[in-house]
């Protein structure tokens, strides 16, 4: 019964979504205050029905219905209860509902948090949005029903795949999912603003604080997903350059582009039509990236079994959703009014140059993992494209962009002084030239471009917490003074220096683990020690172990250094009962310079048992470095400036406080 | 500074990035894409020892041996009409057995034999990477997609 419940409601949901996606447009170009209106009740009875639906499948998880195809195949009576949950958008379908759930969030939000916008504005954008809805609950209903019954339905289910059986990945799918999704906002917004031919500041403070909610939700999502393939699959790796992480990537590399060009289109009223094609664009990466994904297009080592079938239609709401908006784009973007002018080195040029050198880099990573759909579709063969790829089109494309992230937020709109601005720098820069030295000492001479590398994200770091101490005026003013001002600092000040530290920090731990890794494989008997990096690692033997749901055996390692006791290391080589599927479980031993690495493999003949065991130095920043990010866009967000529901009366005040900022800083 | 030279200096940035980009992306297209080849392929088509490839096919039944020390690996790759002989320094993917389909990243020596440096995991048991499922169907060994993959 239940899950007749919740197919009348994914039903009932694409019902009020053609309606939202029709009704609202024409009361905007009718002035019908009423038909308008609907969009915003549409848009909460969409929203209604579809976490009813998502309620539905939910339930069915719990209880564990087997007499649903989607349950019978993904989850297990046996399976721990958050699996079980976790498995409701571990699979296909139910992710595709967890996507619609999202839509249908931000959705209600724009209605619900929207008061305050000009009503032929917001009614457009619930339309796109409804629209946007149609697509996916049509894909939902017609190729990927989740509610779909079994006759015979089994005594039990198939499980989860077990990799999945894992609390970083139970919450990776919906981190990433709102980050995607989220672009959806930004994108109807741009839509709308096309539809209506009018851009302005005002347009540009209401689509920044949901690009930037999607933003922070991406890059969390992305970094958890990076920590989860780091410590599950066992490879010692933190990023593959694998088309399902590209297709992550890209969005992300756009959306940043749309975060820093929508601060132009907010401040100087200019960049208009550019950041409109940059909102289209973020959201359509965002769309091939959940399509590639599950369209099995792209041979891909984090590939799940898919139906090719599912690809046509894909394609065609690819074609429609992208083709679409980018003609809308090409018929009305030249009726925007240009704005303001600037000279090339100024703010705006600094943000311009930003999103040229961003877009580029996505570009490079957009041909590296599309590149061998075109070969084989031109009967070029079958190729793939490895990481070589990116590391000499994509590094070289973002290191002019790292060494200038600390010179533009010091750079005044308008027209600026570069000369002056390095100037500000020069401290920053002394102590980059000591941080290489010491790195190079360090190391003992390691390899020259990992040590500049460090000294550029050294130069980031130190630009960036120059440009801050500028602002507060640390030493140059009474101490009491900068105090002053740094509590007074905006949130979105704090969000800028934190994520440029942030982006520092994670940048120095990828250069440091990719340079420095030491890796071995060994076969060791119980009691045999081996030597890594200058650490051993003793091997004490095995023991047999019962997971919930699986059986593993457990190896146990000592860490010691020049004899001295570090950690113990209990690396678990799990089967799966009813998949009967293998999984590598890794141990590691954090620290702030590295981790320990250990991972047991199979035995051999003679009582001895492979096991690897990985050096990675740094490796945490990384993942330091991205929650910095996460916390800055969430302090960005809490800025009373950027507060959504903000009244209009007080948004003047707030421009006016901001112009004030703004002298001050320069 | 006029609208139209902004605009100049914006193009001409943009087309700068562009051509370093493209000149990135060509150069690094030319030294980094690893061709795909099945057993049959490599008997038919001329291959350079050496030359980074990644070869497909299913784990012939009966061949896997460990040798020496129990790190090293020897199997031999099939596509139903040829094999090609396979040895592999390290430790496996999970999910690799005798008969199941893999891709494995590496080259050829000049005896013929094939040395792996990467075999490619996958993370789901029921998945065939779809170079392998053509690979199969060009030599007619392939036996319907029930069986193979299940969704």
């Amino acid at each position: 019964m239940i899950a007749e419940l919740g197919q009348f409601a994914i039903i009932m949901a694409l019902l009020a979504a053609i309606a939202q996606s029709i009704l609202p447009l024409i009361g905007a170009e009718r002035l019908d205050s009423r038909l308008m209106a609907f969009g915003s009740q549409a848009s909460l009875v969409q929203l209604l029905f579809v976490i009813l639906a998502f309620g539905c499948l939910t339930q069915a998880y719990i209880v564990s219905d087997f007499t649903l195809v989607n349950v019978a195949e993904n989850s297990h009576s046996t399976k721990p209860l958050l699996y079980k949950i976790s498995g409701v958008w571990g699979n296909h379908e139910g992710s595709m509902l967890l996507w619609i759930l999202i839509l249908a969030v931000f959705g209600a939000a724009v209605a619900a948090f929207g008061r305050n916008l000009p009503v032929t504005l917001k009614a457009r954008v619930l339309a796109v949005q409804a629209m946007i809805g149609v697509g996916f609950l049509t894909f939902l209903i017609f190729t990927s029903n989740p509610f779909t019954r079994l006759l015979v339905p089994p005594e039990n289910g198939r499980d989860l795949n077990p990799l999945l059986q894992d609390p970083g990945l139970a919450f990776h799918p919906p981190m990433l999912y709102i980050g995607y999704v989220g672009f959806s906002v930004a994108f109807s917004f741009a839509i709308a603003a096309l539809i209506e031919g009018k851009v302005d500041a005002a347009w540009a403070r209401w689509v920044r604080p949901w690009t930037l909610t999607a933003w922070t939700f991406l890059t969390g999502g992305i970094a958890l997903g990076s920590w989860w393939a780091y410590y599950e699959l066992g490879w010692g790796g933190w990023w593959f350059w694998d088309p399902v992480e590209n297709v992550s990537f890209m969005p992300w590399l756009m959306g940043t582009a749309l975060l820093h060009s929508a601060i132009v289109v907010e401040k100087r009223n200019s960049l208009k039509v550019w950041t409109i094609l940059l909102a289209i664009l973020t959201f359509s990466l965002s769309l091939i990236g959940t399509f590639i994904v599950r369209s099995g297009l792209l041979t891909s080592v984090h590939a799940f079994a898919v139906n090719p079938e599912r690809g046509i239609f894909i394609l065609f709401l690819l074609a429609i959703a992208i083709g679409g908006s980018l003609a809308l784009f090409a018929f009305r973007a030249p009726s925007l009014k240009a704005g303001g002018i600037f000279s090339p080195i100024s703010r705006e040029g600094g943000l311009l140059l930003n999103n040229l050198l961003l877009s580029t880099a996505c570009a490079t990573v957009f041909l590296g993992t599309l590149y061998p759909l075109f070969m084989e579709a031109l009967g070029g063969g079958r190729v793939s494209i490895g990481p070589p790829f990116y590391n000499n089109t994509f590094v070289p494309v973002m290191v002019p962009l790292l060494l200038l992230v600390c010179v533009g937020p010091l750079l005044p709109w308008k027209r600026a002084d570069l000369i002056g601005v390095l100037g500000r720098l020069k401290y920053a820069g002394l102590a980059t030239i000591l941080a290489i030295l010491a790195a190079w000492y360090i190391t003992e001479g390691g390899p020259l471009l990992a040590i500049l590398g460090l000294g550029m994200a050294a130069w980031l770091l130190l630009g960036t917490l120059s440009e801050w101490a500028d602002k507060i005026k640390l030493f140059r003013a009474p101490l009491a003074t900068s105090w002053q001002r740094m509590v007074k600092l905006p949130g979105s000040a704090w969000g800028m220096t934190l994520a440029h530290g942030g982006l520092a920090i994670a940048v120095a731990g990828m250069i440091s683990t990719s340079a420095w890794k030491v890796e071995d494989v060994a076969v060791l008997k119980p009691g045999e020690t081996i030597s890594v990096a200058g650490t051993d690692y003793r091997f004490d033997g095995v023991r047999e172990l019962t997971g919930p749901n699986y059986q593993a055996v457990e190896g146990t390692f000592t860490v010691s250094q020049n004899g001295e006791f570090m950690a113990i290391l209990k690396p678990e080589k799990r089967l799966y009962n009813v998949q009967k599927m293998p999984t590598t479980e890794a141990a590691i031993y954090s620290t702030f310079v590295g981790d320990y690495y250990a991972v047991i493999g199979d035995q051999v003949e003679d009582g001895g048992w492979t096991v690897r065991i990985y050096r990675e130095p740094m490796v945490t920043w990384i993942w330091f470095g991205c929650t910095l990010m996460v916390l800055a866009g969430l302090l960005s967000l809490a800025d009373r400036r950027l507060r959504v529901g903000a009244p209009a009366g007080k948004r003047k005040q707030g421009k006016r406080k901001q112009k004030s900022h703004q002298n001050a800083a320069a | 500074m006029t609208r139209k030279s902004r605009r100049m200096y914006v193009l001409v940035v943009a087309i700068a990035l562009l051509a370093s980009a493209t000149a990135l992306v060509l150069t690094a297209l030319d030294d980094n894409i690893t061709y795909f080849y099945s057993p049959s392929d490599l008997k038919t088509k001329q291959v350079t020892i050496g030359r980074a490839i990644r070869l497909g096919g299913l784990v012939e039944d009966g061949t896997f041996e460990k040798l020496g020390d129990g790190l090293k690996v020897k199997f031999s790759i099939t596509d139903g009409a040829e094999t090609v002989a396979v040895t592999y320094q390290g430790i496996l993917p999970d999910l690799f057995r005798e008969g199941q389909g893999v891709i494995t990243e590496g080259s050829l020596n000049e005896k013929g034999e094939f040395i792996a440096h990467e075999v490619l995991a996958k993370h789901d048991e029921n998945y065939m990477p779809t170079e392998v499922i053509e690979a199969l169907k060009a030599s007619g060994e392939w036996r319907g997609d029930e069986e193979q993959v299940t969704e």
